[in-house]
């Protein structure tokens, strides 16, 4: 009860700070609320499968594209519902040809999606619409996109706790432990993971839609950028991706560091940001949360 | 117009069977699946443009340094970076697995970031011997023959020496049942190294004798990963006259789609044939139901 409360407090904070914060750290919330949202999007399926989804941008750039391309005829709330649908049929249609069979189909299917939708739509734009790019032309303040973002912060984080306590979520355990022993229990592997993954890319897909008005003008391969996908994989796993705050205890320090690390080091930081990616792999193979916790378990440990 | 399509596609093919054959090892033997392979090939590419355009080092002379430079980087790559993953892995299933793709995942984004510091984004190719030759009534040009030959001879010996010599064997052996082959004396760990290194050495001669004839650019190493990949499993995974036949197969269908459709779409092909083989035969058009 009291952590409800606690909770809820800390969300009418960050529901009302933006009243009080310059265009610029509104900007860095924004940034932050977004890399939250896609991390805990990404491990609500990965997290406790083991399966790794290489596809974030995939999802996250047909979101913002949809909205490019329907911002001038659609009302607003039903652009975002069509990228939601998109998004989930694109991930019907990846998860039922891949998830049937031995993940590393999927992993490999899932690394090249980006690059396919990406050329797919700049084939179609070039040789059938005749344009490239598009303006993206829609009433909303900085503040409107911040609030939206965070709302999709709570649904990626209370979906996630909900299908931990769910038949759901010991489903998808039971697949990260073992595929076998999971299916002579009796869970329909192809089902649950459909399932899952599609919850995740769907509110993937919605996070690039609701983040594109940022952008004003909107081009393949600005939103089909493959950093997107990388810092959602390093953001969740430095967390840890099976944990319910790990994507958020792992997103905002490393996209502060992101950040940072592009204005300063614009040409290096992809070796940087390479180099620490191998390093959480190496040293935090399971994340900070966890890393902490069997810090903990050995102080006490010695203690007694 | 359909020799035309016959002639460049098997050329093509000829490059991507090559690919394929040194990913097919790695995976095959050390069991890394390594999504860093393709920038393995760029960094190859780009060192023979930079040999070419500042020393004059004729391309063909290059091949012979940086296939041997191939191997020993990926022998060094194995050693420090993969030997950790395979040991904490052991009694761990599919750890591997997903380990290594993380790990080469992070690699993939080192590498593809040293090359655009010290190479740059922009398109890159160099002329070199790009006078026409009449094959079979069709102009090819002279420097996609050459780098033709050059995939031919190293797939070749390469298919040559896991059939015959007795390295081969041994290779093979850890490839079908790593379990077992330490109870023949065989130093699995060593292999495993071997078999990484051979496949990078691969994945270099391959990228070199890409240079030769195309242009690219720092960011296309996930479409060649991609391609190799999509051929190793088409093969059947381990599968190498698999992967050789089913290299010349995309070869000629994406030549096919470039010329017949648009350029723009290869890709779409390549991922369209992923998915016609992933739902009729997952165990690849050459595999064996396991």
């Amino acid at each position: 009860m009291i952590r409800l409360v606690f909770g809820l407090l800390a969300l009418a904070l960050l529901v009302i700070v933006p009243l009080f914060v310059s265009e610029y750290e509104l900007g860095l919330m924004i940034g932050m609320a977004t890399y939250v949202a896609l991390a805990s999007a990404w491990a609500l399926f990965s997290g406790h499968t083991n399966y790794i989804s290489l596809a974030t941008v995939a999802f996250y750039g047909t979101g913002a594209y949809t909205v490019a391309v329907l911002n001038e005829s659609l009302p607003y709330p039903a652009v975002i519902l069509c990228a939601g649908l998109i998004g989930a049929a694109m991930a019907l249609l990846v998860g039922l040809s891949t998830l049937r069979l031995s993940g590393i189909y999927f992993v490999i299917f899932t690394f090249g999606l980006a690059e396919l939708v990406r050329q797919l739509i700049t084939w179609y734009e070039v040789t059938i619409t005749g344009t490239l790019g598009r303006y993206i032309f829609l009433d909303l303040t900085a503040r409107d996109i911040y609030w939206q973002m965070l709302a999709l912060v709570v649904v990626s984080i209370g979906l996630t706790a909900w299908i931990n306590r769910s038949r759901l979520g010991l489903a998808l355990r039971a697949i990260g432990d073992d595929e076998v022993v999971a299916a002579h229990s009796g869970i329909p592997l192809a089902r649950t993971k459909l399932i899952a993954f599609t919850l995740s890319a769907t509110l993937i897909t919605l996070v690039g839609a609701v983040a594109s008005p940022r952008w004003v003008y909107v081009e393949p391969l600005i939103v089909f950028n493959p950093t997107v996908s990388f810092l959602t994989v390093i953001m969740a796993l430095l967390g840890g991706a099976n944990r319910l705050w790990g994507p958020l205890v792992g997103a905002i320090p490393l996209f502060l560091l992101f950040e940072w690390l592009s204005v300063n080091f614009p040409d290096t930081y992809p070796i940087f940001l390479g180099l620490m990616f191998i390093a959480v792999v190496f040293v935090l193979p399971n994340g900070i949360i966890a890393g902490l916790d069997n810090l903990r378990a050995s102080l006490k440990g010695s203690k007694s | 117009m359909a020799m035309t399509t016959l002639v460049l596609g098997l050329v093509l093919g000829g490059t991507y069977a090559l690919l394929a054959l040194g990913l097919t090892l790695q995976y095959g033997i050390a069991r890394i699946m390594n999504l860093a392979y393709g920038e393995v090939t760029l960094l190859a590419a780009f060192v023979l443009v930079f040999l070419f355009q500042s020393a004059g080092l004729s391309p063909l002379a290059s091949i012979l340094l940086i296939g041997p430079a191939g191997y020993l980087m990926g022998s060094l790559l194995y050693s420090v970076m993969m030997r950790p993953l395979v040991k904490r892995a052991e009694g761990k299933p599919g750890k591997l697995e997903v380990d290594s793709i993380l790990a080469t995942f992070g690699l993939l984004f080192v590498l593809q970031g040293v090359m655009l510091v010290l190479f740059g984004a922009n398109f890159t190719s160099i002329s070199y011997l790009d006078q026409g030759v009449d094959v079979f009534g069709v102009s090819v040009a002279l420097n996609r023959l050459i780098a033709f030959a050059i995939c031919l001879v190293a797939g070749l010996s390469l298919v040559m020496l896991l059939a015959r010599s007795r390295w081969g064997l041994i290779l093979r052996a850890v490839a079908l049942t790593p379990g077992s082959a330490p109870l023949v004396g065989i130093d699995v760990n060593k292999v495993s190294r071997q078999g990484f290194a051979l496949g990078t050495a691969l994945a270099s001669i391959g990228g070199a004798s890409v240079a030769m004839y195309q242009t690219f650019s720092a960011n296309d190493g996930v479409v060649f990963t991609m391609k190799a990949l999509i051929i190793v499993i088409m093969g059947g995974v381990g599968n190498v006259a698999g992967a050789l036949a089913a290299g010349f197969a995309l070869g000629l269908v994406e030549t096919f789609v470039a010329t017949m459709f648009d350029p723009g779409l290869t890709l779409a092909a390549t991922f369209a044939i992923f998915l016609i083989v992933l739902i009729w035969r997952p165990q690849g058009l050459f595999g064996r139901r396991s």
